[in-house]
């Protein structure tokens, strides 16, 4: 019998079992960043514990890094005290870090992939539920809390309990319009929000198969959104290309012998699952939230469900929406394309397609925040970021942003906030009434366009469609 | 609220008074939102649970004193998904909560609530819902909530609730702080560092 990607990353990774009953777990990769990581330095000096492996954890700042002006100290005293508590600390303790003045910084889950610090049959944990993200190139990758972090800094360990396998396989050609973004909302929404609880995902079927690595991405990001805390993609040859030439990937032979061996890890052709879920592409539509919860989705031409259950009741009256009504036509205040899920060099392009020779309705405030230095330097050398600032966005700099609000980018009040983010919680953009309703970055610049919620496929020009096949 | 000193040591019952938390799928980022997190240490975040929740419901069961010095937070399903923000507990931890009891937990919550010492025990929707009621009637329901044998009681209700085999295994020796055990036997995390090919150079 054949063995999953994520049997042999386990047993590859596993120190002993512990008396616990849990596996220690050796952590190939560490990232770490500003917000969930100070209070685990502190626990590491209280104990007197060094850092194991400082040449394994590598830093960056996004979480609340100002977007508009970077000089130092920032004009946000918690951004400064936040920033300059990771440097020293990563000074302290021999960590790279690509800091807000390095060219390397970015969003975690973007920058990893990008220097190739990503790969496939790696462990990998950071502090962040969105790590996930790295399973795009086959690596197994846990998003964790800080007294976890203080574990990996200590002993490059985890003590975990190992995950079932559900394989989701999604087979067929996507139509036009129809992006990642969609078909992870897709599989939230048939799958719910804790469907994933105590699973790995494992993510593939003829339309992964086509999917760049950007792409598989966006789909491994949303894992958590689902529950299930860990998701990937087995590496192919897509991987490979990706990988081959990026500043941490191995070089000459040590890359051929690279590639035997992550052609060995992936999934065997008759490994078992727990489960199987499978899911036609081209029965998949643009995607929005209406709700509270990313499970709480329509495709756009339908209308927000009517039921009496409580959590959707709950989610109606929060975003001041009646059953029956069309999601289409929601008018919009604030349009953001960024984010671990959708920051993306592919996320600004899909988006900059739609809003070249356009211009942002007037009432709309409208930003694009890429989701690194180096995403923001590769749309710029593309004239990009004149397409988004002819049309009337602004152009910010590399970090999270108004994913989460907790830097200056926020909703305020009620506002309604057309988002390429990954979460819809309530108060999750900064202001406590904020609206969030998620979708692809080309819808949301349709929607920016259109002052409301949109269906893309209707602003796709004849001759400039996207192709996914 | 209760005595703040957070737990060391075996974790075999909690006992003390309960505080019912109605609604499912009640993420991190309303536990603790995000501009809470604006800080270097967790000092100070258990005045903000729920702070959003709160002011916009004035019957929130964190409002007011009718729940103060509870010790156990009784929950419906899917309670701390979203964010691995260990605020979340933190902040619970802080006021005082030594167990979660609910219909379910996202994994991550789970994890961090296990790292403080604090178990999340699981039971059906239905006596989910009758603890809840039980409290709701009387907030001084002593309730007591043991590690080994899952069974919770409040009053003269009695209801089955459950840990994971190995995460009650921790608790009740203590083990669930995992850190040293991690350091334990270090030679054998190096062993496992020579044997990664990308570690090595892939050779060989």
């Amino acid at each position: 019998m054949g063995q999953t990607l994520f049997e042999k990353v386990w047993k590859l990774h596993a120190v002993r079992p512990l008396p616990s009953g849990q596996a220690q777990l050796f952590v190939g990769l560490h990232l770490i960043h500003e917000v969930t990581s100070p209070q685990a330095f502190d626990m590491l000096r209280q104990h007197g514990w060094n850092v194991a492996f400082p040449e394994r954890t590598f830093a960056t700042v996004d979480h609340i890094v100002p977007t508009l002006s970077r000089r130092r100290p920032f004009l946000d005293v918690m951004a400064e005290e936040m920033t300059a508590t990771l440097e020293a600390n990563c000074t302290r303790a021999g960590i790279p870090l690509y800091t807000v003045d390095n060219a390397n910084q970015g969003i975690v889950h973007v920058i990893g992939p990008e220097l190739g610090l990503t790969q496939p049959g790696m462990t990998i944990a950071c502090g962040d539920s969105h790590t996930s993200t790295h399973g795009a190139l086959g690596a197994i990758a846990f998003g964790i809390g800080t007294s976890q972090v203080r574990d990996v800094l200590a002993s490059q360990c985890l003590a975990l309990d190992p995950l079932k396998v559900r394989r989701i396989e999604v087979d067929g050609t996507l139509p036009e319009g129809v992006y990642a973004k969609d078909v992870v909302l897709t599989i939230i929404r048939r799958l719910g929000v804790n469907g994933g609880v105590g699973f790995a995902y494992e993510y593939g079927g003829s339309t992964l198969d086509r999917m760049s690595i950007d792409e598989r991405m966006t789909i491994c990001n949303m894992s958590i959104e689902g529950g299930a805390r860990v998701g990937y993609v087995n590496p192919d040859e897509t991987t490979f290309a990706y990988l081959r030439g990026r500043p941490f990937a191995p070089e000459g032979d040590a890359f051929d012998r690279a590639v035997t061996w992550w052609k060995a890890i992936a999934s065997d052709r008759d490994a078992r699952y727990d489960d199987v879920v499978r899911l036609d592409a081209a029965s998949i539509e643009p995607t929005v939230t209406w709700g509270i919860n990313p499970g709480q989705s329509v495709a756009v031409s339908e209308p927000i469900p009517a039921t009496s259950d409580p959590g959707e009741v709950e989610a109606r009256e929060f975003m001041r929406f009646r059953g029956g009504a069309p999601v289409a036509g929601t008018k919009i205040d604030v349009a953001f394309i960024g984010s671990c899920t959708n920051g993306r060099l592919s996320d600004i392009e899909a988006a900059a397609r739609i809003v070249r020779g356009r211009r942002v309705s007037p009432h709309v405030k409208a930003l694009v925040v890429p989701g690194s230095q180096s995403v923001a330097r590769a749309a710029e050398a593309r004239g990009l970021h004149e397409v988004f600032k002819e049309a009337g966005f602004e152009w910010r700099g590399a970090g999270c942003s108004m994913c989460l609000g907790m830097n200056t980018d926020r909703l305020e009040g009620a506002q309604v906030c057309a988002s390429s983010s990954n979460r819809n919680f309530k108060g999750r953009q900064g202001s406590p009434t904020g609206r969030t309703l998620l979708m692809s970055p080309a819808m949301v610049a349709a929607a920016a366009i259109a002052g409301e919620v949109v269906d893309v496929r209707t602003m796709l020009a004849p001759g400039r469609q996207e192709v996914h096949a | 609220m209760a005595s703040t000193s957070m737990p060391t040591g075996p974790v075999k019952t909690v006992s003390g008074r309960g505080l019912p938390l109605r609604g499912n799928d009640i993420d991190t980022d309303r536990i603790m939102p995000a501009r809470f997190l604006r800080a270097v240490s967790f000092d100070g975040l258990e005045q903000h649970l729920f702070e959003d929740d709160r002011k916009a419901d004035a019957a929130h069961p964190f409002n007011g004193a009718r729940y103060d010095g509870a010790s156990l937070l009784i929950v419906n399903a899917n309670f701390g998904s979203g964010s691995s923000r260990e605020h979340a507990p933190q902040g619970l931890a802080r006021a005082g909560f030594r167990a979660v009891v609910g219909e379910s937990f996202a994994e991550i919550f789970f994890g961090n609530s296990v790292m403080l010492g604090i178990p999340c025990f699981t039971a059906s929707h239905e006596d989910i819902e009758r603890l809840q009621a039980a409290v709701e009637r009387d907030p001084a329901t002593a309730i007591t909530a043991d590690v080994a044998t899952g069974a919770v009681t409040a009053g003269t209700l009695a209801i089955r609730a459950s840990l994971p085999p190995g995460t009650r295994d921790a608790f009740l020796s203590g083990q669930w702080n995992s850190t040293a055990m991690l350091l334990d036997r270090f030679d054998e995390v190096r062993a496992v560092a020579a044997r990664l090919p990308y570690l090595n150079g892939f050779a060989g």
